[in-house]
């Protein structure tokens, strides 16, 4: 993967997304869900980059703040060239053309009222792009591309299995020809034996369109096949980011080794050498992180510094960045 | 995980046997679901016949309503042999007549027009008017919402009726209560204390519905917000609209039948030509002071008011229960 500047398709810088928490008859603002506290990364055109962790970290909040579903606390988000997040409101909507997302819950993201001929139409429509027999038509061949019959179009979604719906989504976030598409856990609701065929249909679809994914996951097995590079997420920051073997083979960050050792590994000699971290208590909140680096309080090889100083977020080697005060341990 | 050749190789899927329904819209399978439900469908006809009688009344009542007949006041209903006073009902009067002569039932059948009208007039008003500030309240909160919360709040802590009695009382004799002969006062009245109900619920049906990922996405694929709200809200609380408003009309019909029995609302008229001559609250007025001479003037309407009041019960809860979301689909 080159990373000359124009290879870069999205750049996200120092976005930060807090909710603030209101409280009493004024509604008074006591403090802020940090959701999202201070990421920066790049995603290049045609990649999937990967984006993992334990749900709650902030993962379908960055993906929405990228999308400007939310507006960011803080932060650039440069698409294109193009700054977001100053973007007016007219312009981001035309903007969209080129920024989709496939939802987690297929259930949810498909309104119960609307055919799935209306759905997988509605982004022509709301941009003009087509009208009329037009749109029956494409929404024909939206349909056969992500290998649903044509003749759905004119049934309700609650007549289709997750699987299928989620195929209707998938429909829908293509009628633009986007080139960026934030695909948040499309996999993770539904059956085991449906995810891989999901996985594959995502692929071919990158390969015929020349799409660019980030891809949310919460565990690492799921985002092994289809990612080339991986970023590790943790309470509201990105703790690692690497190549996709490289990051399986030498993770740098105890939560990325901690992540990993839950993975099943297929290899058995790889197991033996392969020393299990189990995670010990549970996720701190987001309203009061851990000061210093966020992981502390589970990290098994923490020591006072890791309370005081926030970890830089630095390239140890050539495009693997860790934010570990130790991580040159792991060398 | 296997390669991407197993993905190309199945064709259209139909996962599952839904490739066997029929299609069918949610509306039209809560219609079906209606239509199963024998109260409700014995509340539709008794409204549809009570319709009829208010469109039908010149050619359906036995006489004109204001037609005076001298020596034939307080006759009993024509299968009462000898009544309290002496006198023996006669076929020409179904129901008897009233103290001046007058048919009972021709005055029943005209009277149907103003609780027929009574339910449905502001019933219309308030659902457009809470729909509309409802959902402003609940998509933008802030301004809007705060204003619908404490407006809501007063009129919650004023009793209704006190409401109703002040304003038809103190704006009787201005051209407000003069225009259609006090029918357009109290359906004024009766909106302005029954709308801030619907507005509520569909505040907080909205507040719900838009954190659904369906509007999330048609934000994403850049909706605007007029779109939203007609074509992915609206859509969604609907059912609950309707069911308020079935819920809304028998409680509007008794409210006038109290305010007339009070001797508000509609002032009965000798004109002629008046579309409104009288309404069940007023004959329920004239005949609670006849009550001695001849009961079933007091009876009749009470009866008819209860009928109507039921049938409407009826069908709202049958409304109720077809559009139950968790209902969806069943027989
Ligand atoms: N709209 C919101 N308002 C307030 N808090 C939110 C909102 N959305 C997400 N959060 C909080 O932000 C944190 C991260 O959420 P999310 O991005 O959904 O995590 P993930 O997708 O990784 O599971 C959670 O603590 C969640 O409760
Ligand atoms: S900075 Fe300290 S606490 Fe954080 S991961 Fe590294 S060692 Fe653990
Ligand atoms: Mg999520």
């Amino acid at each position: 993967m080159a990373s000359s500047e124009n290879n870069i398709l999205l750049k996200v810088e120092d976005l930060k997304m807090h909710f603030p928490i209101y409280k009493g008859l004024i509604r008074r603002q006591v403090g802020a869900v940090h959701a999202v506290d201070g990421i920066s990364f790049d995603v290049m055109r045609g990649e999937t980059l990967g984006l993992v962790g334990e749900s709650g970290c902030g993962k379908s909040t960055t993906g929405r703040a990228i999308l400007q579903l939310y507006k960011p606390t803080a932060g650039k988000i440069v698409f294109d060239g193009t700054n977001l997040v100053s973007l007016k409101s007219e312009d981001m909507r035309l903007m969209r053309r080129k920024m989709q997302m496939i939802f987690q819950d297929p259930y949810a993201s498909l309104n119960p009222r609307m055919t799935v001929g209306e759905i997988v139409g509605e982004p022509l429509l709301v941009h003009n792009i087509a009208s009329g027999r037009e749109v029956d038509e494409q929404v024909a061949h939206l349909l056969e591309i992500v290998k649903l019959n044509p003749s759905f179009s004119t049934r309700y979604p609650h007549e289709f299995s997750g699987g299928q719906r989620q195929r209707i989504g998938i429909a829908r976030s293509l009628a633009l020809h986007p080139s960026f598409i934030v695909c948040d856990e499309p996999i993770s609701a539904l059956d085991v034996s449906i995810q891989a065929q999901v996985v594959n249909l995502l692929e071919e679809l990158q390969e015929q369109f020349n799409l660019t994914y980030l891809f949310i996951a919460h565990d690492l097995s799921m985002v092994r096949h289809i990612s080339n590079r991986i970023a590790v997420m943790y309470l509201g920051v990105i703790v690692e980011l690497a190549d996709r073997d490289t990051l399986y083979e030498k993770p740098l960050h105890p939560y990325s080794q901690a992540l990993l050792s839950a993975v099943p590994i297929p290899d058995p000699f790889a197991e033996s050498k392969h020393k299990r971290t189990i995670l010990q208590g549970d996720v701190p909140s987001p309203v009061n992180p851990p000061s210093g680096c966020r992981f502390r309080t589970r990290c098994p090889i923490a020591e006072s510094v890791c309370a005081e100083s926030r970890p830089e977020f630095r390239e140890l080697n050539p495009g693997h960045f860790v934010a570990c005060h130790f991580a040159d341990r792991f060398l | 995980m296997t390669n991407t050749t197993a993905a190309k190789q199945q064709k259209l899927i139909s996962e599952g046997d839904s490739g066997a329904l029929r299609s069918r819209s949610p509306w039209r399978d809560a219609t079906g679901r209606l239509m199963r439900n024998k109260a409700s469908v014995t509340g539709l006809v008794i409204i549809l016949f009570f319709t009829l009688l208010t469109i039908f009344a010149p050619q359906i009542a036995p006489h004109n309503p204001l037609q005076l007949n001298s020596g034939q006041g307080f006759l009993p209903p024509s299968w009462v042999e000898e009544s309290g006073n002496g006198t023996k009902g006669i076929p020409d009067y179904p129901l008897g007549t009233d103290t001046l002569g007058r048919d009972a039932l021709s005055r029943i059948i005209y009277g149907a027009r103003v609780s027929m009208i009574v339910g449905f007039a502001p019933t219309a008003i308030i659902l457009l008017m809470g729909t509309f500030v409802g959902m402003m309240a609940g998509y933008y909160g802030g301004r809007w919402d705060n204003f619908l919360m404490r407006l809501t709040d007063i009129m919650y802590g004023f009793p209704d009726l006190l409401f109703f009695i002040i304003t038809l009382v103190a704006l009787r004799d201005t051209w407000i209560g003069e225009f259609m002969n006090g029918l357009f006062l109290l359906f004024l009245a009766l909106a302005v204390v029954n709308w801030v109900g619907v507005a509520r619920l569909v505040r907080g049906q909205v507040l719900s519905l838009k954190e659904k990922e369906f509007v999330e996405a048609a934000r994403s694929i850049g909706a605007k917000d007029s779109r939203i709200m007609m074509k992915h809200l609206l859509p969604n609380i609907l059912g609950p609209i309707i069911v308020q408003g079935s819920f809304a009309i028998p409680s509007m019909i008794i409210t006038e039948a109290i305010l007339g029995y009070l001797g508000l609302g509609l002032k009965p008229t000798t004109d002629p030509e008046a579309f409104f001559i009288t309404s069940w609250g007023s004959l329920l007025l004239e005949g609670q002071s006849a009550i001695n001479a001849q009961p079933y003037l007091l009876l009749a309407p009470a009866i008819c008011v209860a009928l109507v009041v039921l049938a409407f019960t009826f069908v709202g809860d049958g409304l109720r229960d077809a559009l139950d979301p968790r209902m969806r689909g069943t027989q």
